[in-house]
């Protein structure tokens, strides 16, 4: 058959509109003559010359926005920074797992914005204001680095075990990772209600260093490593 | 159809920069403030901005926001506002300061403060030495301080609805009474009543083949306008960013030339020396893209196909590339192949920024022009960032005033709303038959069953603009792409979606971005066309030279297709003009 020329994808489908339960469906495309080096090219042709239904999530298609993020060949990445040259066929691509699907690879992300929510991602300061900047040394600002550059993708949190088996109660990777954004903040003074507020045996305590998240994220960043601060610094406190 | 109303005291659309920086200064004076955003706000494009935000902070060297300002009006080639320029520049430090205390996480100096780099256009009294005025979070300022913003507005619990689309303004005949918005996940459509909506919307880049913007920036906001029946500003002046990455279109920040990276040819002379001896590679956007593009054309391009520039960053060191520039580092490998501590970076010109847009005054407050050819303020109509035209670009931006732009004027939108508010700004109560009216392009998409894709016809008037209105521009290519957009204007009444459904339904959106892309591209053209001069980043072959005595006004353009012209605002208040020059360097 003429169309099943070209690279294999299997592409997991649900529009709970028209359809009893989800299924897999197969394209075909040739990414020479479509000129496609990225995954999300693909799933671009796919929807724009294919099957106009096949629905996503896409924006900045440069991995700095955090849109489209899913799992492809098992793994949760980006189809936007995800090379083709870099997958084996047939490549198979779900919605990000353990979030409600909405519709093909649009996933609910309601769940993961309540947990970033909760761990109050923003800065607090008791003290007034100067006229101009609060100061810090390059050194405090270095603590930052890996940590403010989260994209909000939900890779790491969806890949988690911990996250599945209690995504009410534990605040997973991503949520944690920006949690200690904060706390290794110079300029928050909130440290001691934040450490406070990850005591219980859930939000912080249910990771058990799976690892899977170090492995899902795409901008290398490393959640473990800030869950693990986080749990140094309340010894410390204590 | 019956729609459902939610009333608040101001509705914003957009979740970027400029729609979250008002949002605080609103939702913090405890009125009722709405955001629309058809995406989770920290996706917008303002998380794209890479180099940084420009602020007289003096933290490098002694600086001065009327040294900002002169380098900010010559940059524009001097159809920029000054009184507006004059205001933007004057709050700069202030409002980078606010966002400091609200946690974006700069860059810091040994002393603590803020780090500055030397971007393009900056320059120390009044056109001598380099500046270092561009304050920056590593090479990822737009992600770090769309995310600050965001984080700020979750403190002051404003409220979102995320993933909605906003379809049209509803008017009546006592004026502007909110938007009507569509649910994407659901198909809800609802009427947003408000007594202020400001529309913080962004760009429109998609409007090219090649551009360094997301897919989500399609103009809605000039579509909203101009269906509303308000004008557009100044719609010929898209800045063409010198590297964008060749192929993909993805921006690789002025940052990297500000560090002390170049522009070479096939040859590897480093060619913008010859071209502007003073500033060279950091000479002004609109320059170094004429450059880069003139080099391409004669013959010293490189690659198999000689159809793109280097720029080379390796001798600047990796530990210089790790700390300042590592956000480049990654977009490089991923998409040019090449690591920049080893190797060049193919880049060519790129669809980059809109300096037109809807017409404001420095208060974020929308004007159109009467029948007598007078400003006219449109009471509760606010437009800010790069959907607004202050004006203070004027015909070419430069690098790192836009996150400045988005942040001081979504600041002044906040605050002057709310003395608005304060002041009594009330609500206009719109009829059934008003509501109808801003959704009836939903029931053409709805309606319509035979026709085109928007794939389609995307693609032909994406092509159309890169190739008739790009860096260089004549009389008869425009006409030919004038006549093509013409005529797709015509087929985009009959094109039609196959996909119905009311369930997170993508292609409905893109149908009505489509009609907000159309309307951009047209408003572009006829403007373009008109424009019989070379001012910034409106470059024409057959018009070569400013033409001061003709030209130094801004172009107005409405949805009928009438032009007229607003004059240039040369009177900054609290100090001298800056005097029209000559902007190109003489050898």
């Amino acid at each position: 058959m003429a169309e099943e020329k070209g690279m294999h994808f299997s592409v997991y489908r649900f529009n709970p509109e028209t359809d009893a339960k989800p299924y897999m469906q197969d394209f075909y495309v040739d990414t020479k003559e479509h000129n496609c080096n990225m995954l999300l090219d693909v799933l671009l042709v796919i929807k724009n010359k294919m099957d106009e239904t096949l629905t996503l999530r896409r924006s900045c298609r440069e991995g700095v926005c955090g849109s489209d993020g899913m799992n492809v060949n098992a793994k949760n990445r980006l189809a936007c920074t995800t090379h083709l040259s870099a997958l084996t066929e047939p490549v198979v691509i779900r919605p990000l797992p353990g979030l409600p699907v909405i519709r093909d690879l649009v996933v609910d992300m309601t769940q993961f914005y309540d947990q970033y929510n909760k761990v109050k991602p923003y800065l607090q300061n008791d003290e007034p204001a100067p006229a101009t900047e609060r100061l810090q040394s390059p050194e405090e600002r270095a603590k930052l680095d890996g940590l403010y550059e989260c994209i909000l993708c939900a890779c790491c949190t969806t890949s988690c075990p911990s996250f599945w088996w209690n995504p009410d109660k534990y605040l997973g990777p991503a949520a944690l990772l920006q949690s200690y954004r904060f706390i290794a903040d110079s300029r928050d003074t909130a440290t001691e209600e934040r450490l406070a507020d990850l005591t219980d045996p859930f939000s912080l305590f249910r990771c058990r260093g799976i690892m899977n998240c170090v492995d899902a994220c795409p901008k290398e960043l490393n959640p473990l490593e800030a869950i693990n601060n986080i749990k140094e610094k309340m010894l410390e406190e204590v | 159809m019956k729609v459902a109303t939610h009333t608040f005291d101001a509705v914003i659309v957009g979740g970027g920069g400029a729609g979250l920086r008002s949002a605080i200064e609103l939702a913090q004076s405890g009125l009722k403030v709405a955001v629309l955003s058809k995406v989770f706000p920290t996706r917008s494009h303002t998380v794209s901005a890479q180099g940084g935000i420009n602020a007289a902070l003096g933290n490098i060297e002694p600086d001065d926001w009327k040294w900002h300002m002169y380098d900010t009006v010559v940059g524009s080639d001097f159809l920029g506002d000054q009184d507006a320029i004059e205001y933007m520049c004057k709050n700069a430090p202030q409002s980078i300061y606010e966002l400091e205390h609200m946690g974006l996480p700069f860059s810091r100096l040994d002393n603590g403060k803020i780090y500055q780099r030397a971007f393009g256009g900056a320059t120390r009294e009044y056109g001598k030495e380099q500046a270092h005025r561009t304050c920056a979070a590593a090479d990822r300022t737009g992600h770090a301080m769309l995310h600050t913003l965001y984080q700020k507005n979750i403190a002051a619990k404003t409220h979102f609805f995320n993933e909605w689309f906003a379809i049209d303004i509803v008017k009546t005949p006592a004026g502007v009474a909110g938007i009507t918005a569509i649910c994407i996940e659901t198909g809800e459509i609802v009427f947003i009543k408000s007594r202020a909506t400001i529309l913080a919307t962004g760009g429109a880049g998609r409007i090219y083949a090649s551009t360094t913007n997301a897919h989500i920036n399609t103009g809605d906001g000039f579509g909203m306008a101009l269906r509303a029946g308000f004008p557009l500003q100044d719609m010929e002046f898209w800045q063409f960013h010198p590297t964008g990455i060749y192929g993909s279109g993805s921006l690789i920040s002025e940052s990297v030339r500000g560090e002390g990276g170049y522009l070479v040819n096939k040859n590897g002379e480093r060619y913008m020396e010859r071209y502007a001896p003073h500033l060279k590679d950091l000479s002004c956007r609109d320059i170094v893209s004429r450059c880069s593009a003139i080099e391409i054309r004669e013959g010293r391009g490189a690659g198999p196909k000689g159809d793109y520039v280097l720029l080379k960053a390796d001798h600047l060191g990796p530990d210089l590339i790790k700390s300042r520039l590592p956000g480049i580092r990654e977009l490089a490998m991923t998409f040019a192949g090449v690591d920049p501590v080893k190797e060049a970076i193919p880049v060519v010109p790129t669809c980059h920024y809109l300096m037109g847009g809807i017409p404001t005054n420095y208060h974020a407050q929308v004007l159109t022009v009467n029948a007598k050819g007078e400003d006219q303020i449109v009471e509760g109509l606010y437009s800010a960032g790069e959907a607004a035209c202050v004006s203070v670009h004027g015909a070419n931006r430069l690098g790192a005033n836009s996150l400045l732009d988005l942040v001081v004027f979504g600041r002044a939108a906040g605050l002057h709303v709310r003395e608005s508010i304060d002041q009594g700004l009330h609500f206009n109560e719109a009829s059934e038959s008003d509501i109808e009216e801003a959704l009836a392009r939903v029931y053409r998409w709805n309606g319509n069953t035979k026709g085109e894709s928007v794939e389609e016809i995307r693609t032909a008037l994406q092509k159309a603009m890169q190739d008739d209105f790009g860096v260089f521009r004549t009389a008869d290519a425009m006409k030919q792409g004038f006549v093509k957009l013409e005529e797709l204007r015509d087929r985009l009444n009959y094109a039609t979606i196959k996909d119905k459904s009311d369930c997170f339904n993508t292609a409905r959106i893109e149908a009505l971005e489509l009609d907000n892309l159309m309307a951009t591209a047209i408003a572009t053209a006829h403007s373009a066309n008109v424009r019989t001069e070379s001012r910034g980043a409106h470059a024409r072959y057959d018009y070569p030279d400013r033409d001061d005595s003709n030209w130094l006004k801004h172009t107005i353009y409405f949805d009928d297709g009438r032009i007229d012209f607003r004059s240039v605002n040369m009177k900054p208040e609290g100090m001298e003009p800056i005097t029209l020059k000559s902007r190109e360097e003489h050898n």
